[in-house]
């Protein structure tokens, strides 16, 4: 057996954190509902995908909560009689797809150049400092909305300009560890021994440096999330037959006096998964604090806060 | 005179900022398309569209046009607005200040509610009224604007026929446009102060004011809240720029005549010199902006000093 000894305690280091994810109702909620909406954005096309943009004329515009034309109605239909609820599952995919695409290519670019800009101390450093300065002081909206208006919008336009405009973040983050984690004594270690500069750098530097990347990427990916429903919303992100949450409001806008519905279920799937994801992120940041853990880890008493463990 | 010395520097570094922001802004815009498509109907001919572009310019090769443009800038002259046939810096700073009224208000009434909200909910973590909080400012943070808009308009405009759905003119039309551009940087705000505050009455300070049996409003009004007012300040000032972002959409929505809507309006309508003097004037905002921040964190916190680096 070559199983390393700590692999059960790692194991049941796992499962504790999901225990205490589950005493908590609040954050339990948002992981049952962000596990449904995964689901949904990678089996949604496949089950409901012959719904969404088939028009059926006997419920245009068909009130929710009615099960008359089937199950697949019952958040009500379009003005073109397309199925609400088909129309959220599918969308699913392209509004988690895009950001999660943007938040992956912002972490690895944003995170390459911080490591640039944090080793080597020269012009390039400086210069990618300033250019992330401009980026970052400039409201993202608008530049979003200036770029995808040239370069035309279409999915990988979004994509680009959504990671653009979250770069500077994973930059400035990664910057400022290598700053510390190159003073360390493992990197002059390695230089002793006479590690080249990529080496020391990918080698030696990034890992420790990941970690707090993907959990700035956890954090930020509500923040996409809302960004690409604004630009798909101004009509400047994904376009039709393609189409996110975002985009679904933005159709639904004109019929507010007569169909309130077709603008309110994508808005609402909008919030409930920003909701979720902050709420979990917030609860992470609670566990990962040594100095607040313990209003986790100890069951809640009747009486308010329990007594701080030691 | 370290401050002067220091708004000099700032003011340098941002004068950088904003001419690279032209530069990218004006190349941008001309990858757009021909505004004599736009402009012009659709059954004019080839030659009268070589005239109008000819008249405005866009025929010479772009690094004349933008010696052209960063020439008339020098001279305060940004430009004619295509789509009103008037001075583009004209139109920009008649919108201004109707972003700038409704960004004020916003902001200081989210920073308000936010110090009052999060200092309540700090001083009794996990309280009822705590978990209220939390749990409202979170779905704050989490709103997303345009729908919000959406549905106060839904119920507020076609529900209940209370409020105006769009336009300026009475305070009544004030209220949706404010509340919607408040709830984000209040959500936020709520957070960074209940997080600080939390630790602020942690601090060794406090437990002496505790022990001195000083008044426990007092504690956390005066003692606690005036050292956690830092970080609080500074994610306000970040939110600033975000609260641009909240006005073009809220703009758009509630049709107020502001920078955001106007900016919408003049890039789909391929108003070359609009977009850039409104780009302009918002970046020159955010940057004063900024460096008014530095100089209140300067005043608030004597330890910091202007550094010559």
């Amino acid at each position: 057996m070559t199983i390393p000894a700590d692999t059960k305690q790692k194991a049941a280091g796992r499962f504790q954190v999901l225990r205490l994810v589950a005493r908590n109702k609040l954050a339990l909620a948002a992981v049952m509902f962000l596990m449904l909406v995964v689901l949904c954005a990678i089996f949604g096309p496949w089950l409901m995908g012959n719904l969404i943009d088939k028009p059926n004329f006997r419920a245009r515009n068909m009130a929710p909560f009615s099960l008359a034309q089937g199950w697949a109605y019952v958040l009500g239909a379009d003005t073109l009689g397309r199925s609400l609820l088909a129309r959220l599952i599918v969308g699913a995919q392209n509004t988690l797809g895009i950001a999660l695409f943007a938040v992956f290519f912002s972490m690895v670019i944003g995170g390459f150049l911080g490591l640039i800009a944090g080793y080597s101390r020269g012009l390039l450093s400086s210069v990618i400092l300033r250019v992330a300065d401009i980026v970052m002081s400039f409201p993202s909206l608008l530049l979003a909305l200036i770029v995808l208006f040239s370069l035309g919008p279409s999915v990988t336009n979004l994509i680009i300009v959504l990671a653009v405009t979250r770069i500077p973040i994973y930059l400035r983050t990664t910057r400022a560890e290598v700053l510390e984690v190159r003073e360390r004594m493992f990197v002059s270690a390695a230089m002793a021994l006479g590690a080249g500069h990529m080496r020391i750098v990918f080698r030696h530097i990034a890992p420790i440096v990941l970690p707090t990347l993907v959990t700035i990427g956890a954090i930020d990916f509500a923040t996409v999330v809302l960004a690409e429903s604004s630009l798909s919303f101004l009509g400047l992100g994904i376009q039709a037959p393609e189409f996110t949450w975002g985009a679904m409001v933005a159709t639904g806008r004109g019929y507010l006096s007569n169909a309130w519905w077709i603008a309110f279920w994508p808005g609402l799937a909008i919030l409930l998964t920003t909701l979720s994801l902050n709420i979990l992120s917030n609860w992470w940041r609670t566990y990962a604090d040594p100095q607040q853990r313990w209003r986790i880890e100890l069951a809640r008493s009747k009486k308010g806060i329990p007594e701080k463990r030691t | 005179m370290a401050v002067f010395g220091f708004i000099l520097r700032r003011s340098a570094q941002s004068l950088i900022a904003v001419i690279g922001l032209l530069v990218l802004v004006f190349f941008l815009s001309r990858l757009t398309g021909d505004p004599a498509y736009l402009y012009l109907p659709l059954d004019s001919s080839e030659a009268q569209r070589q005239a109008f572009s000819e008249a405005h310019g866009f025929n010479d090769p772009l690094y004349v046009q933008f010696g052209r443009y960063l020439l008339g800038v020098a001279n305060l002259d940004f430009g004619t607005a295509l789509s009103r046939n008037r001075p583009a810096m004209e139109v920009a700073l008649e919108a201004f200040p109707q972003t700038l009224k409704l960004a004020a208000i916003a902001m200081s009434l989210a920073l308000t509610l936010a110090i009052v909200v999060g200092s309540l909910a700090a001083a009794k973590p996990d309280s009822l009224f705590d978990r209220i909080a939390s749990t409202a400012s979170l779905a704050g943070a989490s709103a997303p604007d345009f729908w919000v808009a959406i549905v106060a308009i839904l119920v507020f405009s076609v529900g209940l026929g209370l409020l105006p759905t769009s336009g300026t003119g009475t305070p009544l039309h004030w209220i949706m446009p404010i509340f919607v551009l408040t709830l984000r940087p209040f959500g936020l705000l709520v957070q960074v102060v209940r997080g600080t505050m939390i630790s602020a009455l942690a601090s060794p300070y406090v437990k002496t004011a505790r022990a001195k049996g000083v008044q426990r409003s007092q504690i956390i009004f005066r003692h606690a809240l005036r050292n956690s007012l830092l970080p609080v300040i500074t994610v306000a000032g970040d939110l600033a720029a975000s609260l641009v972002n909240g006005a073009v959409v809220v703009e758009s929505i509630f049709g107020w005549p502001g920078i955001g809507k106007l900016m919408i309006d003049a890039i789909i309508r391929r108003d070359f010199a609009l977009i850039q003097a409104t780009v302009l004037i918002t970046a020159i905002a955010i940057f004063v902006l900024n460096i008014l921040i530095d100089l209140l964190y300067a005043r608030l916190d004597p330890r910091i000093r202007f550094q010559a680096k």
